[in-house]
């Protein structure tokens, strides 16, 4: 009778073992995942920029400078190419001050009121705007995925089996937090001359 | 109840959980007392009965009753999502030409992306009630509808709220938990209707136990047992009904509260169902049966419009103001960590 007992505290352990080791693989492939839509949309992005430029050449020849500032930093973009958590900071650097860009342009479109009225801006703005909204909410579902997974494997009961499913905490993209916070610094910079 | 204002959008999210949970085990319990209850106490009864007399062993009447379920579960399953999108006439958006459709596709790739599950396919029923709803069992095969009405009264955040909204209930698979309560619910009410029917009619059953009873005595155990499942059995419609809607309800605010998450501004959708509220013409296109998907009742508010026992008991809808309180409390939550202030 106590075999019996000892069986099925056996048999629930090892079934927790298992629930617990697949549920953080799960929570691991998803992080993973979810840091490739970043990079998903960061390309998406980049594809976009030469299209919106060219649709809006025309009617925004006296801005130049923003267009080709865009232009710029969406190639400085392209050109990252690293790995690793240096990379990631590389990229992210990149990828900041290509936002900073295309955040200019969106304020110059609306300090022209004229050029707002025709359909063509309006729908630039949209594109724009929806572009940045993917990148951000990319990076969002990252931090939330990879949030949950750090919990998970760092909560008791679950974190016996971290070291078996050979979980390690996921860096936040919080992290890059003091470049974001330098490209505002930036913009205010630049308000004086525009 | 109160003190849910005062949760963070995550909290919210773990308390909606767990609510669901308990009411969907009080729903498959309740279920299955219906069921093998009665298998249960059949057994008991013709447990000291002679050799020769028959035994109940094998619970029969539970597993017909879960067949019919299964049943009326597949059925929906294979017909449903289909037939509430016909209902309404809805079309779809595939090729978006005009600015406010290709707002609403945008939108749409945008919260897909922040719920991480698959772009669901678009569709726009052309009614002047605002009103949104989801479909589809599984995300892989999900469908999103918005009203005209909608498109034209929400700016883009709070259009990017209900989205949410309504990806919240499909990343949840609240489609899937709603058909089959309901599925569950119509196995009972088929299963009470017939049984009334066979008992008015006949009475051969009530008769064929009241000679058992003569001619053996029962414990009063099963007496008991017998008299609350008879009783279970005259309520049940009525009260797996009410699980039903409370589970529903709770659904509601867990999709709120995932929309907070994904956008990030609990304000928005708070702005968007008040709008919602004012806009009081009650919906031409949304038939009841789609009612539970969508992110406000269609059906005219006057249930969802008060707070109150029996408004609270009967509605698919938490009571809007209530909703709006919470999501509120999010955003002042939100407000505050960030270290900002109330405007």
């Amino acid at each position: 009778m106590s075999s019996l007992a000892l069986l099925v505290v056996l048999a629930v352990l090892v079934a927790w073992v298992i629930a617990a080791y697949n549920g953080l693989i799960s929570l691991k492939n998803q992080t993973l995942n979810a840091f490739k839509q970043i990079d998903v949309q960061l390309k998406r992005r980049h594809d976009l920029i030469p299209n919106l430029v060219n649709a809006v050449k025309g009617a925004m020849d006296f801005e130049k400078s923003t267009l080709e500032a865009v232009i710029q930093a969406r190639n400085q973009a392209v050109r990252v190419n690293a790995a690793g958590p240096e990379g990631i900071k590389q990229i992210s650097q990149a990828e900041n001050a290509l936002s900073g860009a295309l955040q200019r342009l969106m304020v110059v479109v609306e300090q022209y009121p004229q050029l707002k009225a025709t359909g063509n801006i309006g729908q630039l703005q949209e594109e724009l705007t929806s572009t940045e909204n993917k990148v951000a909410f990319a990076r969002q579902l990252y931090n939330d995925t990879a949030t949950q997974y750090n919990t998970k494997q760092q909560q008791f009961p679950t974190s016996l089996v971290a070291g078996l499913a050979k979980a390690q905490p996921a860096a936040l993209w919080e992290i890059e937090d003091t470049a974001d916070r330098a490209v505002p610094q930036v913009d205010l910079s630049m308000k004086p001359k525009t | 109840m109160t003190d849910d204002a005062a949760l963070n959008l995550f909290q919210q999210q773990e308390a909606n959980r767990r609510r669901t949970t308990l009411l969907v085990v009080g729903f498959v319990v309740f279920f299955a007392w219906l069921g093998f209850g009665g298998d249960f106490i059949y057994h008991l009864s013709t447990l000291h009965a002679p050799r020769t007399a028959y035994h109940h062993t094998f619970p029969w009447f539970g597993v017909g009753l879960t067949l019919l379920g299964v049943l009326l579960a597949w059925y929906a399953y294979t017909t449903g999502p289909e037939k509430v999108l016909w209902s309404t006439g809805a079309r779809e958006v595939i090729d978006p030409t005009d600015p406010t459709e290709r707002q609403l596709v945008n939108v749409v790739e945008e919260m897909a992306i922040a719920a991480g599950v698959p772009r669901p396919r678009i569709w726009i029923v052309d009614d002047p009630d605002p009103n949104a709803f989801a479909t589809g069992t599984d995300p892989l095969h999900s469908h999103l509808a918005v009203t005209h009405g909608l498109l034209d009264l929400c700016n883009r955040e709070e259009l990017q709220a209900v989205v949410g909204h309504e990806l919240g209930h499909v990343k949840n698979l609240d489609v899937r938990l709603m058909t089959t309560l309901a599925a569950l619910v119509g196995a009972v009410a088929l299963m009470h209707d017939g049984a009334a029917r066979m008992l008015s009619g006949g009475g051969n059953l009530a008769e064929e136990g009241g000679s058992r009873a003569g001619g053996r005595k029962l414990g009063p155990l099963v007496v008991i047992l017998l008299a609350l499942w008879i009783i279970s059995w005259l309520l049940a419609p009525l009260i797996a009904q009410l699980l039903a809607l409370g589970v529903s309800r709770k659904r509601e605010y867990l999709a709120d509260a995932m929309s907070a998450q994904f956008t990030r501004n609990p304000l928005a959708l708070a702005s968007a169902l008040q709008k919602i509220e004012g806009a009081d013409t009650p919906a031409t296109h949304i038939k009841r049966g789609a009612a539970h998907l969508c992110i406000a009742d269609p059906l005219g508010r006057r249930l969802t419009a008060h707070e109150g026992l029996f408004a609270d008991a009967l509605a698919t809808h938490p009571p809007m103001a209530k909703r709006i309180t919470i999501l509120r409390g999010m955003g002042y939550a939100q407000l505050k960590k960030e270290g900002g202030s109330v405007a």
